[in-house]
């Protein structure tokens, strides 16, 4: 059986005459917790545009869940959940309604989303914050919040821009035995940060230097083949040509 | 030796909400002292309140031998402030606003170059450029240079390098460095504990409250028990199965490892041999010394 969720062959996209992303190649499998690390416009967010749909590749062979992004875009995004740090929720409507929104989104059927909302709720502990506003939250309740929310509708893959940055310690390791959770139910998480100690975090990372792909490989691997004691000490060595 | 702040008993509400209580802390001298908490826990009230941009409720909040309160324009000559959210004008180009904040405090950028030579020589190749169009990095140096043109005693970040990549965020703690031989100092927050280590002491702040004051070292010195550092191959399972490990006080997923502390002395043979029964698979048991964020779970831990 194929187990590969994304495959990314000779991708390349041209702004004019600028070469974001030059020949990307790469695969993430199911199931995966993949790190994709970059300096600023070292062309992450180009590729991952196009991976969920919002842009198309100007040559090379892009498939996402088995979807073409090239030619059905617009189907790749059922097929993808999406969080990132500084905004997922609406601060003025509450969990039930934030809940629903997304679920609909997403086209599931009310029922099956009221179904969902239940066994969320009970399964966060959140019951009695149903009816709240996610203003009135506290920081790590949105979080994980708006966590499930990214994987209610049970994507192949769920997106996370710099997840567990600014929260507190102990929020954070729970937020990443969900991300663990969610990973071994065979859904694929594909982590973007500045912060390479969340790098640290991923099964395999890789490492984007002026539109190309210069690493490839299990965190501990690439420590080892650079001589470094962490994952920053990796990027700081290659991240940067000069 | 003088005190360049000293803050006691500071305390500050809005509405219901505490953003600080009870604070007190002092800074030396060409110190750099760094705020380590996550967001919500309290550094931009504090920094507002030492930038005189805030009045605290109770306390007392001197810098540079002056009352924030009382003395505040006399001291607005004498600091430097980098708010978190950028401060430099975007439709300005890069000398413009490094003119502009110099005329604010009545001195040219020609002044006081030396101080801000080492740091603005990486964007002058790009004066010319309006400031909206500069790299995240670049923001970051332009605004230190603005923070520090009238050459400031005390300089105040609050989390500089949010948001930078990793290489910016590196170069940046070593210009940081630099600025302690011109007799600054330097207060910095950051909701990243790997930074701790860069600061000469560092206070923990969490909900409002300072957990613990030290130095980097003293404050991973300060983790009571004997942390070991475990790793399989299967990490979820790893974490849910060593929580039943009776032996097993705290286990938190940390990197590609777990970390594990236990009641009693550990008997690493017999921890293996209940996780290889468990079906987990390269399972390796080290101790490790402890780092910030494992004693900062710890402070958390401990009821008030």
């Amino acid at each position: 059986m194929d187990n590969r969720v994304i495959i990314v062959k000779n991708l390349v996209k041209k702004f004019g005459n600028f070469i974001a992303n030059d020949n990307l190649s790469f695969e993430v499998f199911k199931g995966e917790i993949f790190g994709f690390l970059g300096a600023n416009g070292a062309g992450k967010t180009t590729a991952i545009r196009i991976l969920s749909g919002l842009s198309s590749p100007t040559s090379g062979e892009v498939l996402v869940a088995g979807v073409d992004a090239s030619k059905k875009p617009e189907a790749i995004k059922k097929q993808i959940g999406y969080m990132c740090q500084k905004f997922s929720l609406y601060e003025d409507l509450t969990v039930k309604e934030n809940i629903m929104l997304y679920g609909g989104i997403y086209g599931m059927t009310k029922s099956l989303i009221k179904e969902r909302t239940d066994d969320l709720l009970e399964k966060l502990n959140f019951r009695e914050y149903g009816n709240k506003f996610i203003a009135d939250l506290p920081l790590g309740l949105r979080q994980k919040l708006a966590f499930s929310v990214a994987v209610f509708h049970e994507p192949k893959i769920v997106f996370l821009d710099e997840p567990t940055g600014g929260v507190d310690p102990i929020t954070r390791r729970q937020f990443w035995e969900m991300i663990y959770e969610t990973a071994e139910r065979g859904i694929t998480v594909f982590v973007t940060t500045h912060y390479m100690d969340e790098a640290e975090y991923c099964d395999r990372i890789s490492i984007m230097s002026e539109g190309r792909i210069v690493a490839l490989d299990t965190p501990e691997n690439l420590k080892k083949q650079y001589g470094a004691d962490s994952v920053e000490e990796v990027f700081i060595k290659i991240a940067r040509p000069n | 030796m003088q005190k360049i702040i000293e803050s006691t008993g500071i305390s500050k509400k809005f509405g219901e909400t505490e953003a600080l209580k009870d604070i007190s802390f002092s800074v030396n001298e060409s110190e750099i002292f760094g705020f380590i908490g996550p967001d919500g826990a309290g550094k931009t009230t504090l920094f507002r309140i030492v930038a005189t941009l805030l009045k605290p409720d109770k306390g007392e909040m001197k810098v540079l031998g002056m009352d924030c309160v009382t003395g505040f324009k006399e001291l607005r000559k004498n600091i430097g402030y980098m708010p978190g959210r950028f401060s430099l004008y975007q439709d300005l180009t890069v000398e413009e606003n490094l003119n502009f904040y110099a005329t604010v405090f009545g001195t040219t950028v020609k002044e006081n170059y030396d101080l801000i030579a080492d740091i603005y020589s990486h964007i002058e190749p790009f004066k010319k450029r309006l400031t909206g169009k500069l790299s995240g990095g670049m923001k970051q140096k332009l605004a230190l240079s603005c923070a520090l043109i009238h050459k400031p005693k005390l300089l105040i970040l609050d989390e500089p390098t949010t948001g930078v990549d990793a290489v910016s965020r590196s170069e940046f703690w070593t210009m940081l460095a630099k600025l302690r031989q011109h007799n600054i100092t330097i207060i910095v927050s950051t909701p990243y504990m790997d930074e701790a280590m860069k600061c000469d002491r560092v206070a923990l702040i969490q909900n409002g409250s300072v957990l613990s004051i030290a130095t980097p070292q003293k404050i991973r010195d300060g983790f009571s028990s004997k942390l070991f550092m475990v790793k399989a191959d299967e990490k979820f399972k790893l974490i849910t199965t060593i929580r039943r490990y009776p032996q097993t006080m705290t286990a938190y997923p940390f990197g590609d490892s777990v970390h594990v502390t236990f009641t009693g002395d550990l008997i690493k043979e017999s921890l293996i041999a209940f996780l290889d029964e468990s079906g987990l698979k390269n399972v390796t048991v080290e101790e490790t010394q402890a780092g910030i964020e494992d004693r900062f779970l710890e402070l958390m831990q401990k009821p008030a």
